[in-house]
């Protein structure tokens, strides 16, 4: 069986006897993925550090070139992702929280609705989800825009004319996904907050408006938004060093683009959520 | 001219100062640490220099001339640009020489392709003099006339034919007002009167151009067909195995018994006879 490019060769019955060399086949499998393992990440942290060298290096160098690219990201990332941001955070608000809000109210708990409310959509469902939305439509397509102008030699030409493909490709990337990111999960958490209370009204529940929000007021704390800053801004860095990662790490061939992507998008899901479970720490902690 | 051909520069050397100096340098393959497409080069490119490098494809053209640019850092030997080994200058200085010294690729030039051709050839005057589109518009209206590419100022790079391409990259490459220009085989894809164009052209930046307010150009074309640049050149030279050859001026070319250098005047690998173009 090929899993990942490496062969496990299974025994072929129950009764038969496993040969040490079948034994010795799973712990090279196991030594070499880790050793992979490791390499990757060797490699994340070396292109996070060069690009955090650039921008303390070059953090006011060829603002006019650079800014600009820097909007044109956060539109990318941002703006242009308003519409399916504001359809996923209706059926979001309408689907958990309103259901959440009903039935909280059915065992007389509507008092902590607000905490609820802050718990998964602040702190959790909001800045997770507005993640994985700019991973799908920006991220994916950060690989394959710099793996092709890798082929092509793009990059070549940016160092001839001694333009820092770190700086010019990378650096507007993180910084707009960061903002985008951060903007977008503000906007999830604003429509998903009102359209999940819009579907308990509907359902007659006897939880005013005025007190709703109040209840929402009371159980945020400046800790969730400085942490929510934080989180979704290192959500975007993430995002975009492992893309831009895995776009411009080597030259990349047509047929490499789909795995680069794959790779790009499972990295990135899982650094997320390690990030995540950082700040679910840091909130125990606090 | 000698039978066996010198590996060695100073029968040919330019009227100019020193701009580009290599002493005994290995130059790597594709930039690669591990292995070298050329070894022990003594060469010295000095200011007014017309040069032109044959080779066969494969020779280390592209890998010499990225050298010569910057991009590569040779793996053994002294590299000198405008007299400073490259060695010991700090990043900032080295970056200061490299703008100094403009390269055009082969094969389309390595464009932009997202960018219009207006805004490739103003990448460089706005990420290193802080222009406005506005303020590099001058400049790069300039460059576009005198390369007949302002009818496709707009075009979007990508979308452009392979000659004009090429042109592009020639543009792109003067923005900055370079003193040495490395152009990798540029008569490579680009048809008969396009050939003629390049070779007019590279003509008047080698003897002062009005965008260059009329300073010379020094120039190092490397090529796989010689006979374009056969009444051009001033100095010719022709990678061979692993090795750097020097040939020697103009007349050197057709004196020479070096079965490369007929090779790469044959008529299999051009269109038309020395000159001819």
């Amino acid at each position: 069986m090929e899993t990942g490019g490496v062969t496990t060769n299974f025994p072929k019955s129950e009764g038969e006897p496993v040969s040490p060399s079948w034994w010795l086949r799973q712990l090279d499998a196991i030594g070499r993925n880790i050793l992979h393992f490791v390499h990757t990440v060797e490699g994340l942290v070396a292109f996070a550090l060069i690009t955090l060298g650039v921008a303390l290096t070059k953090f006011n160098a060829s603002t006019r070139v650079i800014h600009p690219l820097v909007r044109a990201q956060i539109y990318r990332a941002g703006l242009r992702l308003l519409p399916m941001t504001s359809f996923l955070a209706c059926a979001l608000g309408l689907v958990i929280i309103g259901q959440m809000v009903a039935l909280l109210t059915r065992v007389g708990a509507q008092n902590f609705a607000g905490t609820v409310m802050v718990t998964v959509v602040v702190r959790e469902l909001g800045p997770l989800a507005a993640a994985l939305l700019v991973l799908a439509r920006a991220g994916a397509a950060y690989v394959i825009e710099l793996g092709a102008a890798r082929a092509l030699g793009e990059v070549e030409a940016l160092e001839a004319l001694c333009i820092d493909p770190i700086h010019y490709l990378v650096l507007p990337r993180v910084v707009g996904l960061a903002l985008a990111i951060f903007s977008l999960t503000v906007y999830f958490i604003l429509v998903t907050l009102v359209s999940g209370y819009l579907f308990a009204f509907v359902q007659d529940v006897p939880l005013l408006p005025g007190d709703y929000f109040k209840q929402l007021a009371v159980a945020l704390t400046w800790e969730d938004f400085a942490l929510l800053a934080f989180k979704t801004c290192g959500f975007g860095i993430v995002i975009a060093v492992v893309t831009c990662y895995q776009g411009l790490a080597q030259p990349l061939q047509i047929e490499d683009v789909s795995g680069a992507t794959t790779r790009a998008v499972v990295q990135s899901v899982v650094a997320c959520v390690l990030l995540d479970v950082l700040f679910i720490v840091v909130y125990l902690v606090m | 001219m000698n039978e066996t051909l010198s590996p060695h520069p100073t029968r040919v050397a330019g009227v100019g100062g020193p701009v580009i100096e290599l002493l005994n340098v290995s130059v790597a393959a594709g930039g690669r640490p591990d292995s070298a497409a050329l070894e022990g080069i003594h060469w010295r490119v000095s200011a007014g220099d017309y040069w032109v490098v044959g080779g066969l494809p494969g020779s280390g053209k592209s890998d010499l001339l990225a050298t010569l640019a910057g991009l590569y850092r040779p793996l053994s030997g002294t590299l000198k640009l405008f007299g400073s080994d490259v060695g010991a200058l700090s990043e900032d200085d080295f970056m200061a020489a490299r703008l100094r010294i403009g390269l055009v690729f082969e094969g389309g030039g390595r464009l932009f392709n997202q960018l219009a051709v207006a805004e490739n050839v103003a990448l460089p005057l706005r990420y290193h003099r802080g222009q406005t589109a506005v303020e590099a518009g001058e400049r790069v209206k300039a460059i576009l006339d005198a390369t007949g590419l302002t009818p496709w100022a707009a075009s979007t790079a990508g979308r452009i034919n392979l000659a004009r391409r090429q042109r592009v990259a020639l543009a792109r490459a003067l923005a900055m007002s370079p003193e040495v220009l490395l152009l990798d085989n540029p008569l490579g894809g680009p048809g008969l009167p396009e050939a003629r164009w390049w070779r007019d052209f590279l003509a008047q930046l080698a003897s002062g151009h009005e965008l260059l307010r009329g300073r010379p150009l020094t120039l190092v074309i490397a090529c796989h067909d010689l006979r374009p640049w056969a009444d051009q050149g001033k100095q010719f030279a022709l990678l061979k195995q692993k090795r750097w050859l020097a040939v020697g001026g103009r007349a050197d070319l057709t004196c020479g018994h070096e079965p490369l250098l007929h090779e790469l005047l044959a008529t299999e690998f051009g269109v038309g006879q020395p000159g001819g173009y």
